[in-house]
């Protein structure tokens, strides 16, 4: 009977990659690691100048906490790869949270936001930590009131959605403007996938073939941004089980589950895990070569790897050589008066 | 008596004959059917959908709708898990691990 059809074009070149990956060989076709030039933004809020500076205005200004202390800054920090080198955040009172800062480099192209996917666009996700009283404890429409006093915000929210006001909606687009230019830059990697035999190492180009075989890295980091936008448990050990993704859907699979986060950038990124509880990415690749350590409502994609010393060497190599040979420099605005 | 128990058969057996079982891919992380990604797919009362699982990892199949909550659980290449839509109304599947495999069937 009736159905919708869509183009396979790009979903095929995905399988085609997967599919390759684990085959003994390199990929033949590297262009799905190829990173497009811009993120994607709605149609209703195609990214201007004028929105990425009001976004990035936003983005520093501490005013958009309720201590008017904190800015999404001090946890997504430019020094500290976007995000506040703590294994878990703290927030408003010196809150400690349960989950780590996650970094908003590429956040971008994702199709899920928070740890737990639980915003769909990144306009939807920026209002959130705004509001939580563990983060930023800011009342929305003491915010808007707030703003709507500075003469500089007056303007820039003029200038950015004419007539639109200032709202929670248009402050929301304009920090997810902003946040689609906080991308990664061109890697060695790259330079690598676009024919540079000698940009990488000898050692990180095995390392990427273990990445896409005996690794089985490539199941869940995948794409050019290094992940499937899935969710998976990766057996952490908690005193306190975090539920994650089952918060959001009642499916045992996702007990315990979080997002899959990009690899690019990865060692400007530490700690890791949705808990920090790992400081190196060699701690990291020793969890994935013991198959995880809580073996109840583990992901069925975690399997023990027995890699080498040798090749959890290559696979680090590689994972280096997707960090931006010139990560994004980011200057300090001048917050509106 | 014994027209009655033909008739009633006749009308199993051309319902059970009639009910279809639509095969559907989980592909490239897509669902895709006869080579062509669905996204929403029209069935009748009865009908069920057999998902194949073709890529070399796990998928899952649920759906949490009013009209039907399931959860097919969480399988590896080559095994396939099916469900049958016994109501008529509409349905949203998703695997669980890759929700970005999302598909709207209606059931007339």
């Amino acid at each position: 009977m009736g159905k919708k059809i869509v183009s396979t074009n790009g979903l095929f070149c995905i399988a085609m990659v997967v599919m390759l990956g684990f085959s003994a060989s390199a990929v033949a076709d590297k262009s799905d690691y190829l990173m497009p030039d811009v993120a994607p933004a709605p149609k209703d809020n195609q990214t201007t100048t004028e929105r990425i500076q009001l976004g990035k205005a936003l983005f520093f200004d501490p005013r958009l906490s309720g201590s008017n202390w904190i800015s999404c800054a001090t946890c997504h920090n430019p020094a500290l790869g976007w995000s506040d080198g703590l294994a878990t955040a703290i927030g408003h009172g010196m809150h400690e949270l349960a989950r780590a800062t996650p970094t908003i480099l590429n956040t971008g192209f994702n199709k899920f936001q928070f740890w737990d996917g639980r915003a769909r666009t990144l306009e939807e996700q920026a209002v959130g930590p705004i509001q939580a009283a563990g983060e930023m404890n800011q009342n929305m429409e003491e915010l808007i009131d707030e703003l709507s006093t500075i003469d500089g915000y007056k303007v820039l929210f003029e200038a950015a959605y004419p007539g639109e006001g200032i709202s929670e909606e248009t402050i929301g687009k304009a920090l997810a403007a902003f946040q689609r230019t906080v991308v990664t830059t061109e890697s060695t990697f790259d330079l690598w996938i676009k024919g540079d035999e000698d940009a990488i190492t000898a050692s990180a180009k095995r390392g990427f073939e273990l990445f896409e075989g005996k690794g089985r890295c490539v199941i869940c980091h995948s794409g050019f941004n290094f992940t499937d936008d899935g969710f998976h448990n990766l057996g952490l050990k908690e005193e306190v089980p975090d539920m994650g993704r089952y918060n959001v859907r009642k499916v045992a699979v996702l007990r315990g589950a979080f997002k899959t986060p990009t690899l690019r950038d990865v060692t400007l990124t530490a700690p890791y895990m949705h808990n920090g509880m790992y400081a190196s990415m060699e701690e990291v690749i020793e969890h994935y070569d013991r198959g995880g350590d809580v073996k109840e409502h583990l992901s069925p994609n975690m399997a023990p790897l027995n890699l080498t010393k040798q090749e959890k060497v290559d696979l680090l190599a590689f994972m280096k050589s997707l960090d931006s040979i010139k990560p994004l420099e980011m200057t300090i605005p001048h917050l509106p008066q | 008596m014994k027209k009655l128990i033909l008739l009633l058969s006749l009308l199993v057996i051309s319902t059970s004959v009639m009910a279809a079982e639509h095969v559907v891919l989980q592909k490239g992380k897509a669902f895709v059917e006869n080579g062509a990604v669905v996204e929403s797919l029209t069935l009748a009362v009865g009908d069920s959908i057999r998902f194949v699982n073709e890529d070399p990892y796990f998928h899952n199949i649920f759906s949490l709708s009013d009209l039907s909550t399931f959860d097919l659980g969480s399988f590896p290449q080559g095994d396939s898990r099916t469900v049958t839509f016994d109501k008529a109304g509409s349905v949203e599947i998703e695997c669980a691990i890759h929700p970005e495999m999302y598909m709207e069937v209606t059931i007339q």
